[in-house]
């Protein structure tokens, strides 16, 4: 099978990712419950991969680092945790919905949501965006990148609206953290939302966010945590008072080896690989007539995603046929982006979505490029 | 592109409910196989069971006797 479909998961990763879960998977205990050497074994693995998401985000303290399921739950975090009837949000059509619908449900609670509109190219609109942050303003939230166009967002001008106004930064990373630098001091970022199971290359049900030292978040979730048993109140210190319950340590030893993979083949490396191969297969299929394809590739610092169509052809049906045809997996339909399909008039038909790994070779960009000519002949 | 069919096309609440009837499909040995749901439907999963229309009866049976629910059953061209 040809995998094309990185930005809904990285299906491959690095041996030591694999082999690093098997190990922890026959020798590890629970995290922070306790002194013996299988408990111990987790906490120290755990607690070394905080210590290098810290690093790889240039985050100021490791307790910071706070371990969730993925970026969904992160960002159910960071929203609910911080917003409160009446305060003001801004957001932009490129999220995803686990932006919107967590935002959409504050809404009902009595908190003013403003989205910024998009262009047609799926481009974010900085002069809208500073219209609609004011000082009233209790937080900006947006994507790094879109899931469905690739379009990558500088967050520090962003950064810079937000800040100027008083309001909290909060960054969904879901599609660049582990494939774009991210510097949470420099960007100005409050609070950022990563998943590990896809640029990071760990396993599913890993994830994490950075909260800002001194930013008080409500937690979602109240429980076990190792410390303070006789209290009736979860505890309210870093790390431990926004990860109540055991924690995915078999899944988290898995990241723990794909950021040394990471920090050892270097996310520039890794970025420019993808870049190459998603210009590549734009370059091939832009000009074949019939084929629409989305998003803004006007800059060279994009996600390695793709979106297109085929005439009007439904995006499931040519989905279908990529599969059974060419053995090629791709995502059609609306990819969780509902607003941004509105803004690229693709609501009805969805779009077809080829995303690259460094892992992909030139062959399979052929192969992709030649599967699209040969279904827009048709 | 291939030639359209009529096809008989079950959606789904879920995803899980999907994948159910496409392991009780398997053990059971009732023709049909996974497709992205078309757009000419809508449905709440994305994924949908497509099946030839000769295989309705059958499809229907499995189903009740297995406890899934469907959607909706759809006939149309994929």
């Amino acid at each position: 099978m040809i995998y094309m479909d990185n930005a809904a998961t990285t299906m491959r990763k690095p041996k030591e990712v694999i082999d690093a879960v098997v190990q922890a998977m026959s020798s590890m205990g629970n995290a922070g419950r306790g002194a013996n050497e299988a408990s111990l074994s987790a906490s120290r693995v755990i607690y070394d991969t905080r210590e290098q998401l810290c690093r790889f985000f240039h985050a100021e303290n490791p307790r910071q680092i706070v371990f969730t399921g993925n970026s969904t739950e992160s960002l159910n975090i960071a929203i609910k945790g911080i917003l409160n009837p009446g305060d003001h949000v801004v957001t932009t059509m490129l999220e995803h919905n686990s932006v919107l619908r967590p935002l959409y449900e504050m809404k009902d609670r009595g908190v003013d949501l403003t989205i910024v509109e998009s262009s047609e190219k799926g481009t974010l609109d900085l002069k809208a965006l500073e219209d609609a942050v004011t000082p009233r303003t209790r937080m900006v939230i947006c994507t790094n990148g879109s899931n469905l166009t690739g379009n990558y967002i500088p967050l520090e001008p962003v950064s810079e609206i937000a800040h100027k106004n008083g309001a909290l930064f909060v960054v969904d990373a879901s599609q660049t953290a582990g494939v774009f630098p991210i510097d949470v001091v420099k960007m100005g970022i409050d609070v950022l939302c990563f998943t590990g199971h896809k640029g990071l290359l760990g396993p599913q049900g890993t994830g994490g966010m950075y909260v800002r030292e001194g930013l008080p978040i409500r937690p979602l979730k109240s429980g076990g945590s190792g410390v303070q048993t006789y209290s009736r109140t979860h505890p309210a210190e870093m790390p431990t008072a926004l990860e109540a319950g055991t924690l995915n340590g078999h899944g988290i030893a898995g990241l723990h080896a794909a950021m040394q993979y990471l920090e050892e083949t270097g996310v520039d490396h890794i970025r420019a690989r993808e870049q190459d191969l998603m210009w590549r297969f734009y370059e091939g299929v832009k000009e074949i007539p019939g084929v629409k394809v989305y998003g803004d590739f006007s800059t060279k610092e994009r996600c390695a995603i793709v979106a297109l169509n085929i005439g009007d052809y439904d995006s499931s049906e040519v989905s279908d046929e990529l599969l059974t045809e060419y053995n090629i997996s791709t995502r059609p339909g609306g990819h969780c982006a509902p607003l941004m399909h509105k803004a690229l008039g693709t609501v009805e038909q969805g779009a077809v979505r080829f995303s690259f790994s460094h892992y992909n070779t030139e062959e399979e960009i052929e192969i992709a490029i030649k599967a699209i000519r040969e279904l827009a002949e048709d | 592109m291939r030639k359209k069919e009529l096809k008989l096309v079950v959606t789904f609440h879920t995803t899980a409910d999907a994948m159910a009837m496409e392991k009780a499909c398997r053990e059971q040995e009732v023709p049909g196989r996974i497709i992205p749901v078309p757009r000419t439907i809508s449905a709440g999963c994305g994924l949908a069971w497509c099946a030839g229309l000769e295989d309705r009866e059958q499809i229907a049976a499995m189903m009740k006797k297995t406890g899934i629910e469907e959607e909706d059953m759809h006939e149309c061209m994929v």
